[in-house]
């Protein structure tokens, strides 16, 4: 059983009100904080824990924190980034949904750090009944004196406010974001300059994902040392991970990013294995933009070597033999699923989703889900296949945003490891329309645990 | 004539004060959102009028956001529309045949609305629920594992709620 540092509290009858979450010891990393430390002090704490930004790209969480720009005079802000849409992706849902108050605290304490006396926190639109249990999270805080003017009588003051997006997964970009919170269409914007200079209202901004911000309060809790212990490597802390597709027990586990991925396919006490006894066909372990992972590849490294939920494990091999944690969005697929049709829906996904700016994504998306299309529908020739190859390459790296290359990697991961699939659709125009089809990269079914 | 009631107006000078002076272009998207909710479930071209009045911003500025995020309505919509996901992961666990299935249920495609004006159906991407599919959004609430039975009861219950409120 991993050591839980979120979701330790999640079951606690009635936890999502303020005075069971406090009786709980919530709040004390506010007083910590506060009380007895400076912010820079803070910051070297979540610096010396190791911990790396939950939202996707793994960056160092205490090192973003230190880019942040001092101008005189000038309000800077934390955001923080509860859009949540990455196909695979509903951890940040869970823990906001179960552990308002958990996040509260994590926004106060980060906010003290980064000297943000204003501090929001963008929700996708569609997460309307969240946004109510947060701000009357919010509510509760303030009237306990946790929020709003020299909190704690530090001189530090501090407001929380919610702002809710319309349906963009463009807007989880972090500077799409700040565009959205300023009210114009979600365009990523041209970096540098980075949001830690000119971000919101051309103010420094530091963007943070939910759960690297509900990870601030066991750091300051426990203490940095006590935190890196845990996990291994520059994998430290626990992470959330969402799990979907063909598995018994869908849901939110949080892990210590020790186990290996069988065990966490398998294990009772995680995914519980695959329904109906079916084999293992392949996975997407850190949600949708991450290469898809055949069987054999995904529960041994290419060098043999078992692999392990953690950042260095899962990205070992590189692209062409490994993946990435990602967001932690983990879909499994048994046998009968059809790659070259999920493949589709993600081309589609990102087609959809495209702000664009860009003509490499906003016309190669188009073609790509096009091409797909006609393969998975039995209309495909085999010069599509390449041709898919060479728009996804042609895409990956001339982008404003990396939404580009998150479209382009799907497809070529897809390509890389299940051309196979994408032939017997050209050469079985008819049959691949009738049943889902699963060529021979499954893993054999194990014996339940 | 659109116009807001004095307590909505209320609500939405406390959203303006959420952000830096001069800056009440940043309250658009909260604003449209109840917008929408007053107004007939729809965005038309006088309620984003109005809009733009009210945040002192130009027609063009409303209008090129609402046109961009996907939970604005640009025509009108039925009483409940069934916003049925349709990605990768809730197509793993069949989303596809509920779709067909709510299809030949209310003899309606996705994009159209039931002559009664009662149900639409629009699919969706994923929306953060991928765990509990297949699944669909309904007014404020998510709707999740859902099977043939599941979506016959959620009708019945559209429509014994639309029956009691008229
Ligand atoms: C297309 C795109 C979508 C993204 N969506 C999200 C998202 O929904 N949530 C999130 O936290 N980060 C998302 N990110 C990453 C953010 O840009 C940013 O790196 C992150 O919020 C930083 O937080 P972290 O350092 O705590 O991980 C997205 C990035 C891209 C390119
Ligand atoms: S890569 Fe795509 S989403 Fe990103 S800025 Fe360019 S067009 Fe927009
Ligand atoms: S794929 Fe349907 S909710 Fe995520």
């Amino acid at each position: 059983m991993g050591r839980k540092l979120l979701l330790e509290k999640a079951a606690v009858e009635g936890i999502r009100s303020y005075e069971v979450y406090r009786r709980e010891g919530g709040y004390l990393s506010v007083e910590k904080a506060l009380k007895n430390m400076t912010p820079d002090q803070v910051t070297d704490e979540v610096k010396k824990s190791g911990l790396r930004g939950r939202g996707g790209a793994g960056f160092p969480t205490g090192l973003k924190w230190s880019f942040i720009a001092k101008p005189e005079g000038i309000p800077r802000h934390l955001v923080c980034n509860a859009d949540e849409s990455e196909p695979g992706t509903f951890k940040d849902r869970y823990l906001m949904e179960f552990l308002p108050h958990l996040l509260i605290e994590g926004l106060i304490v980060s906010s003290y750090a980064l000297g943000s006396n204003t501090t929001y926190v963008y929700i996708r639109g569609e997460y309307a009944w969240i946004l109510e249990i947060l701000e009357q999270a919010i509510a509760e805080a303030k009237n306990n004196g946790w929020l709003g003017k020299n909190i704690l009588g530090s001189g530090f003051d501090c407001e929380i406010y919610m702002h809710r997006g319309a349906g963009a997964y463009i807007c989880g970009e972090e500077t799409a974001l700040i565009e959205s919170l300023e009210g114009k269409r979600g365009n990523p914007r041209i970096k540098p300059p980075f949001p830690a200079v000119k971000g919101a209202w051309d103010r420094p901004t530091v963007v943070n994902n939910v759960e690297t911000l509900a990870a601030i309060v066991p750091i300051i809790n426990m203490g940095a040392e006590e935190y890196a212990k845990i996990g291994v490597g520059k994998s430290t802390g626990t992470k959330l991970i969402s799990a979907c597709g063909n598995i018994n027990k869908p849901g939110v586990y949080e892990i210590d990013m020790t186990i290996s991925v069988e065990e966490f396919i398998y294990g009772e006490e995680y995914c519980g294995g695959i329904p109906g006894g079916k084999r293992l066909k392949a996975c997407i372990p850190g949600g949708s933009s991450v290469p898809i992972l055949p069987a054999n590849l995904l529960l041994k490294t290419a060098k043999g070597e078992t692999r392990i939920m953690n950042y260095e494990s899962l990205s070992d091999g590189g692209f062409a033999k490994g993946s990435m944690m990602g967001s932690g969005g983990f879909i499994v697929f048994d046998e009968d699923q059809c790659v070259v049709r999920h493949t589709l829906t993600l081309a589609r996904f990102y087609h959809h989703e495209s702000c664009g700016q860009c003509s490499p994504c906003r016309e190669g998306t188009g073609w790509m889900e096009k091409i797909l299309k006609n393969i998975e529908y039995g209309k495909g020739k085999h010069s599509d296949i390449d041709l898919l190859w060479d728009i996804q390459r042609k895409i990956e790296g001339n982008t404003i945003c990396p939404l580009g290359d998150a479209a382009a990697w799907p497809v070529a991961a897809a390509i890389r490891h299940f051309r196979d699939e994408f032939e017997w659709h050209v050469n079985n125009p008819v049959e691949c329309q009738q049943h889902n089809y699963g060529l021979a990269h499954y893993a054999d079914a194990l014996e339940p645990a | 004539m659109v116009q807001f009631t004095e307590e909505k107006l209320q609500k939405i000078r406390e959203i303006v004060a959420h952000y830096p002076e001069g800056k009440q272009k940043s309250a658009l998207l909260p604003v449209l959102h109840i917008a929408q909710e007053e107004f007939g479930r729809w965005l038309s071209a006088d309620t984003m009028d109005y809009v733009a009045t009210l945040l002192q911003l130009e027609p063009v500025e409303v209008y090129e956001v609402a046109t961009f995020y996907s939970m604005y309505n640009l025509k009108p919509i039925g009483r409940y529309m069934f916003e049925v996901c349709q990605t990768g992961p809730c197509m793993l666990r069949g989303s596809d045949s509920i779709i067909e299935y709510i299809k030949n249920k209310l003899s309606i495609n996705v994009g159209e609305t039931t002559p009664d004006g009662l149900f639409s159906l629009k699919v969706v991407e994923c929306l953060g629920a991928c765990g509990y599919a297949p699944m669909m959004q309904l007014g404020k609430h998510y709707r999740e594992y859902l099977t043939p039975e599941k979506v016959d009861s959620i009708i019945e219950e559209c429509r014994q709620n639309a029956a009691q409120n008229n």
